[in-house]
């Protein structure tokens, strides 16, 4: 799919639902096509998840101001995610981690292979208005961290959707520069991508969508391998 | 069952409050004075930055009225640290209930900062707390500062040093890790709390 054709799969609640069943560490709830159509995610399904979830989840979707965090933070989520925002406005950064804390305020990169080597994506969610930001990877996540990001989701577009595991070379050139949790978006088809990406990337932790929408990936069955991998997870 | 939540202004209140609801406990939301001195069970919950919460909490009135409370209080992350005497963060006269100084965690190769994730709880006391709480339980963490362990800490939790997991003197209780968000663990944690009296 790579980020086009963006499948409904099912309803929010009972997919939070189904996760938190599962044994999941975390949700992240993207609405991917808030940016791009100017809009921010709406807080009354926020709230509604976190009445439901006892474990953290963070929420992403055309956050452009402290006022736009703030209310999806009272609405129960754990964090916000900036991206589109925050390459057009990098201040915003900053401005979250100064009110709530930098663990609050994550951000997400979307990364794709140019000829001018990785550059960051903005509106990823509209494949109509999708386009390259004339940011160099690398500098934006060392840039995003002085500005006060607390976490740094790197999505590598070139692997997404296609199962064929993660990007193994990007984040492990990621994980050099940073010093905040890196997690790992974008490639897994099968349990040894996570295998491989906690081992050969050393990211802290690893996202996934279509897999376990699908069912294609059961989550014990994922921290079994994880587990007899010698790789800590919560049980 | 209930308990109240302390409003201090900061973002985050309602993870909180539905946990508690899911226990079936009435919990408010309060930053009256009256209303938390006449409460069954105090939360001090915290999210955002120590200067600023103890900002608030003066200009309350509520950090004179904190350290005379009789009741259970449970200090969540930020709130548990405010319970003690000073914190790095931002160089902030805090609380001074518990003795102890919060300092920042030390970044280093393959333990990033902040703090986030699920872990183990290390080296656990016996209290009504933590009753029924097995060792190798997972609780959620999500923090820049820490106290390191000490005479008052009920549990620990290995970060590069030993930090405080769960503290308590007296009726002040504080957990670095938030319940809330600890599925089954915190919950029955967040259950122990309100059969505290």
């Amino acid at each position: 799919m790579r980020f086009r054709d963006h499948r409904v799969v099912g309803d929010i609640l009972d997919l939070a639902a189904r996760y938190r069943d599962e044994g999941a560490d975390e949700l992240v709830f993207y609405d991917i096509t808030a940016s791009p159509q100017r809009r921010s995610v709406d807080r009354g399904w926020v709230r509604r998840v976190a009445r439901v979830l006892d474990i953290p989840f963070c929420v992403a979707g055309g956050i452009r101001s402290v006022a736009d965090a703030e209310e999806v933070l009272n609405a129960g989520a754990e964090k916000v995610s900036v991206n589109s925002p925050a390459l057009a406005d990098p201040g915003l950064i900053g401005q979250l981690s100064g009110r709530f804390g930098s663990q609050c305020v994550v951000v997400g990169i979307d990364s794709q292979l140019t000829r001018d080597g990785y550059r960051a994506f903005q509106f990823t969610g509209d494949p109509e208005r999708t386009r390259e930001s004339g940011r160099d990877v690398l500098a934006w996540v060392r840039e995003v961290q002085e500005r006060g990001a607390g976490e740094i989701v790197l999505n590598c577009m070139g692997n997404d959707g296609v199962r064929r595991g993660y990007d193994i070379e990007q984040l492990r050139a990621v994980r050099e520069i940073c010093g905040v949790p890196l997690v790992a978006s974008g490639g897994a088809g099968a349990p040894e991508h996570f295998t491989a990406v906690f081992q050969d990337a050393g990211v802290d932790a690893a996202l996934a969508a279509s897999v376990f929408h699908t069912g294609a990936i059961a989550i014990p069955d994922l921290k079994r391998t994880l587990r007899a991998a010698g790789i800590e997870v919560r049980t | 069952m209930e308990a109240l939540i302390i409003d201090s202004g900061g973002a985050n209140l309602a993870s909180l409050q539905f946990a508690l609801e899911r226990l079936g406990a009435r919990a408010a939301v309060s930053c009256d004075a009256r209303e938390i001195a006449g409460a069954a069970r105090v939360v001090l919950p915290g999210v955002g930055s120590a200067a600023d919460a103890m900002q608030r909490l003066r200009r309350s009135g509520l950090a004179e009225l904190l350290p005379t409370l009789r009741q259970p209080v449970l200090g969540i992350c930020l709130g548990m640290q405010l319970l003690f005497e000073r914190s790095a963060e931002g160089a902030t006269e805090c609380l001074g209930i518990l003795p102890g100084t919060v300092r920042r965690l030390q970044a280093a190769r393959g333990r990033p900062v902040p703090h986030m994730g699920w872990n183990q709880l290390s080296d656990s006391r016996r209290d009504p707390l933590l009753e029924g709480i097995e060792p190798g339980e997972y609780f959620y963490f999500v923090h820049s500062y820490a106290v390191p362990a000490s005479e008052l800490t009920l549990a620990g939790v290995q970060y590069g040093e030993s930090i405080s997991a769960v503290v308590r003197r007296g009726n002040f209780w504080g957990t670095q890790f938030h319940p809330e968000r600890s599925a089954s663990a915190g919950a029955r944690l967040l259950g122990n709390f309100l059969g505290l009296t």
